[in-house]
């Protein structure tokens, strides 16, 4: 027993929901170790990405200060993609250029580098190359992990699950079933060099003002979400499309990619830049239905590992650290009576469900189901509204009256009155 | 506009891999009779990275795992494939992220 490989904590993982447990356990004095399957930190993670500031409150102070962040986001646009055109809304506030800045643009293998960095600083072991291959599990509570490693068995009191999307250690407890193809999003994207005048010319930005680009629209075959970000010296260009819609397209997340590069609204915006990167990862878009069982005697489920993203804001990386904080939270509450049963792990479900975390979550319960069935609201009202914008703003002899007239026929013949009337009820209930 | 498409190899080629030489493949068909009798063969088309490849001259499922960057889409999409992710520190290691 004695010459065990002992932890008072065990995170599997070192993105941000595993990093955040990690510094917030270090900082009170408990022996955390996160393992960390990459050869470092962020070697295996991906995101658009725009990462908040708010989420780091009382585990970082001061961020960014040193961290790797890019631009801060002062300007977002979301718009609606036809074949050879867009309709969009754009939000541009000067308030955003007020410290400290809303967002930024990050690149998470540099990112999580320097939060393993932090985690480290305040006491945390973080071993790479390391995978976790299984629970160990003594009558059913969890008391360590077997690694890859020769004689890699670590014990501990807890052990965290920070092990994103795919999350084999939660599955493997049976806390969740198998992932289903309607409830990830498998996203591609590439990083496109560019010179930072450039950038700052095209996107009508100065120093490291960033603007945010959300696509969807008839466009793309199915459910689909993609983006462009701005960088210091590169756009950030992805798309993700539920792995459900894949399937049936035949269209994958490359093909996606590339036809999205050719686009005559994106297509000026990447022109002369050069790919420096391409990758490809899932995002868990089933929302709170969706999310497993989150815990169990000596055992929490943290972050994407847990479902806990809301893609409708393009918010994940927050959600994730905010869970990881209250799972570390919750193990020093228990650690004070000893106790690391379920009946007391419990607490981290209470504190989520108070947070932002699960209340927004619930907020859009409704909302994966009703966007993956109902296949008009991302496809035909996307299209028919550059119809009607391009019909109104055409001008050709039509009065006015007579063009409105068009775009109401076209509308009730592709769509009809009474199944307006239903998305909109159905679209207000699902985001009440 | 088609001749301005990039090439998967080359985008694949930017990206920087550690191949496991030694443990060789961490995906495998589990029972290649499946495949045979599989009519959609959605590995073939589902992967960014075209991992899965059709051998036209012995009707088998040919694993390219060394351009696998192990997002899991194949885990998901197939139950006729046995995933694991490679050993620690090989595989795929993103610069950007
Ligand atoms: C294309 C894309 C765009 C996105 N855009 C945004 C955005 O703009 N803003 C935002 O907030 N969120 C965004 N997200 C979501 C966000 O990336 C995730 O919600 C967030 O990364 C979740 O953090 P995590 O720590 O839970 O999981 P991850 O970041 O996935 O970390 C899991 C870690 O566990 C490790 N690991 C897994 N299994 C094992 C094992 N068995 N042994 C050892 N180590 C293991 C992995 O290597 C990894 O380091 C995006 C996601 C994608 C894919």
């Amino acid at each position: 027993m004695s010459n065990k490989l002992r932890y008072d904590v065990i995170v599997v993982g070192a993105g941000p929901a595993g990093l955040a447990a990690a510094t917030v356990l270090a900082k009170s004095g408990v022996k955390v170790i996160v393992i960390e399957r990459g050869r470092f930190p962020g070697a295996k993670n991906v995101m658009g990405g725009v990462f908040y500031t708010d989420c780091m409150k009382g585990i970082v102070d001061e961020f960014p200060g040193k961290a790797p962040v890019e631009r801060h986001v002062i300007e977002e646009r979301m718009w609606l993609l036809d074949d050879n055109s867009h309709v969009g809304i754009t939000h541009k506030n000067e308030m955003f250029n007020k410290e400290p800045h809303n967002c930024y643009t990050v690149f998470r293998a540099k990112l999580d580098k320097w939060f393993a960095g932090e985690a480290e600083k305040a006491g945390a072991l973080i071993i790479n190359n390391t995978v976790v291959l299984e629970p160990i599990v003594e009558n059913n509570k969890v008391i360590g992990v077997k690694t890859d490693r020769p004689q890699g068995d670590i014990y501990a009191n807890v052990v965290i699950a920070a092990d994103g999307v795919n999350s084999l250690l939660s599955k493997s407890l049976g806390l969740r079933k198998e992932l289903k193809s309607k409830d990830v999003a498998i996203a591609a994207k590439e990083v496109i060099g560019l010179n930072e005048d450039i950038i700052n010319e095209r996107f009508n930005v100065k120093g490291s003002e960033g603007v945010t680009i959300e696509i969807t629209g008839s466009f793309f075959p199915g459910e689909t979400m993609g983006f462009i970000y701005t960088n210091k010296k590169s756009v950030s260009l992805g798309v993700g499309m539920i792995l459900e819609d894949v399937i049936n397209s035949k269209m994958n997340a490359n093909d996606l990619l590339e036809s999205m590069k050719q686009h005559p609204s994106i297509a000026p915006l990447i022109a002369g830049g050069q790919t420096k990167e391409f990758l490809v990862h899932l995002i868990p878009e089933g929302g709170y239905k969706e999310m497993p069982k989150l815990v169990m005697d000596g055992f929490m489920v943290v972050g994407d590992a847990a479902m806990m993203v809301n893609s409708i804001h393009r918010e994940g990386s927050n959600l994730a650290i905010t869970s990881g904080r209250y799972a570390a939270e919750t193990y020093l509450e228990a650690a004070k009576i000893n106790d690391f049963s379920e009946n007391v792990l419990k607490k981290y479900i209470h504190k989520l469900n108070n947070s932002f975390v699960i209340k927004d979550l619930k907020k859009y319960k409704n909302l994966p189901d009703l966007l993956q069935k109902d296949k008009r609201l991302l496809q035909k009202y996307p299209r028919l509204l550059n119809q009607a914008a391009f019909e109104l703003l055409t001008v050709n002899g039509i009065p006015k009256k007579e063009k409105e007239k068009m775009i109401w026929k076209t509308a009730k013949k592709e769509i009809g009155i009474s199944n307006m009337i239903k998305d909109l009820i159905k679209i207000w209930r699902s985001v009440k | 506009m088609e001749e301005c498409k990039m090439r998967l190899e080359d985008k694949l080629y930017l990206n920087g891999y550690k191949i496991d030489e030694i443990g060789g493949s961490h995906l495998h068909i589990k029972d290649p009779d499946v495949c045979k009798t599989c009519e959609l063969k959605q590995c073939l088309y589902i992967c960014a990275c075209k991992v899965y490849e059709l051998d036209e001259n012995t009707d088998k499922i040919v694993i390219n795992y060394d351009a696998c960057v192990e997002c899991g889409t194949c885990r998901i999409a197939c139950d006729n494939i046995d995933w694991k992710y490679p050993r620690g520190g090989f595989g795929i290691a993103y610069k950007f992220g």
